[in-house]
């Protein structure tokens, strides 16, 4: 390994971008490499679900052009590059046939959306949307259109429902859970958004999937398990992501539901690192923006030669949905506890406390949402 | 006075106007700003935050 090797990080999401800054607020020469298969655009992803409302295009939501960032950055970047391989004993990054040294490695190419396999022949008029060129496709494909139907009611269903609304679009949502994001919020607190949004004019198919999509003229139609049919011009599958592990497993890294790293970011293999999306770190496969961005300032300290750990404080989640403003702390896995619950209309605060009346985490809904900071310092650290 | 804008929401700070709803008094500087204070939109502290322009 030479000496000029470079940091690598490969990936140019938040997670790699937010990693660079970090370096370079204590370091200004460090060489640093960036290698990202899209275009390089700098911007924040829970951006994309926020188009409509701010009356933006894309690229008026991206921050920074690649070379801008090279430039701001003192970086050298690699701009549509895709990473076929790593050989982690010789310190080298597979690009094709070529090799590239590295001093330190850092994986930080995120998530895959997941998709399902449908009959059918409309696919070409289905979008899943997971980054800015993704964004971008999906604006085009929707110029001139006004309807869209979203597969899931997750977080990123239900930010995109009520950002569509908000332009102007009929929006239909399909999913097979009986309220929107299961296993983030409690059902009182969800079925408020569910209430808010329809109100919006959100049209809910709750508690079905979608079997069928077929060519409809210029649209599609969906035919729904529950027997219903749907018209629509575009369809959004949002259902679900997936930590990308396939290359690192490959490389004989440590992976599981993401790539296994401890809380100094450190993977199986010597000066290789995981962050962000792709990232399971002590056990928590968080794909969020608070932990990346605490997991950025650690890792940078350690590539800069101070071995640091990183310490999750209580990682609440904004939901993006305006019409019901909504915040979520949700309590540790296998925590023991209740709900509790209070509501009025559209406004719900859900505690969930231990026997002894320690709040462990918590849901708060519409005039509630403001609560939200008050409560999450009361929510013990998950690095306590 | 100046406005800051967070680099993960895009929701600006405008010292001018402070944010009373977090008892932030108009007029009150970036730096005096407590440094547990987050952003109101997504939650990431105050070192997630750029100065966008000096008015």
């Amino acid at each position: 390994m030479s000496e000029q090797a470079p940091i690598v990080i490969v990936g140019t999401g938040l997670s790699g971008f937010s990693l660079a800054k970090e370096i370079r607020k204590q370091d200004r020469e460090m060489p640093i490499l960036m290698i990202t298969a899209d275009d390089g655009f700098s911007y924040s992803k829970p951006m994309l679900s926020t188009g409509f409302t701010k009356g933006k295009e894309a690229d008026e939501l991206a921050q920074a052009t690649a070379a801008a960032m090279v430039e701001q950055l003192n970086i050298e970047l690699r701009t549509h590059t895709t990473v076929t391989g790593i050989d982690s004993a010789a310190h080298q990054l597979l690009i094709g046939d070529e090799r590239l040294e590295y001093s330190k490695l850092v994986l930080a190419w995120g998530a895959d959306v997941i998709r399902l396999d449908i009959a059918g022949d409309a696919h070409e008029h289905v979008y899943s949307i997971n980054d800015l060129m993704d964004y971008r496709a999906f604006r085009q494909a929707l110029a001139g259109k006004r309807r869209v139907a979203i597969m899931g009611a997750g977080l990123i269903g239900c930010e995109f429902a009520n950002d569509l609304r908000n332009g102007g679009y009929e929006v239909d949502v399909i999913a097979p859970s009986d309220t929107v994001m299961p296993g983030l919020l409690p059902k009182p607190a969800a079925d408020a958004v569910v209430a808010a949004l329809t109100d919006e004019g959100v049209g809910f198919h709750l508690e079905t999937v979608v079997e069928q999509l077929d060519r409809a003229g210029d649209g599609v139609r969906l035919s729904l398990a529950n027997g219903e049919t749907l018209e629509t011009d575009l369809v959004i599958s949002a259902v679900g992501l997936r930590p990308r592990t396939e290359l690192a497993a490959a490389a004989g890294l440590e992976t599981a539901r993401g790539i296994v790293v401890n809380r100094a970011l450190e993977t199986s293999a010597e000066d290789v690192y995981a962050l962000g999306d792709c990232a399971e770190v002590d056990g928590h496969v968080l794909l969020y923006v608070l932990p990346l961005m605490a997991c950025s300032r650690a890792l940078a300290k350690s590539l800069l030669g101070t071995r640091t750990e990183v310490a999750y404080g209580t990682m609440p989640v904004m939901v993006k949905t305006p019409c019901c403003p909504t915040a979520v702390c949700p309590p540790p896995v296998n925590a023991e506890g209740d709900w509790q619950v209070e509501q009025n209309g559209r406004n719900v605060r859900a505690l969930f406390r231990d026997a002894e009346g320690t709040l462990l985490g918590f849901a708060v809904t519409g005039d509630y949402a403001m609560e939200k900071q008050a409560l999450a310092k009361e929510v013990p650290p998950i690095h306590g | 006075m100046k406005k800051w804008q967070c680099v993960v929401c895009g929701w600006i700070y405008d010292e001018a106007e402070g944010w009373p709803e977090d008892g932030i008094e108009p007029g009150t500087k970036w730096e005096d700003i407590p440094d547990d204070w987050v952003c109101p939109d997504c939650g990431v502290g105050k070192e997630d935050f750029e100065m966008i322009e000096i008015g």
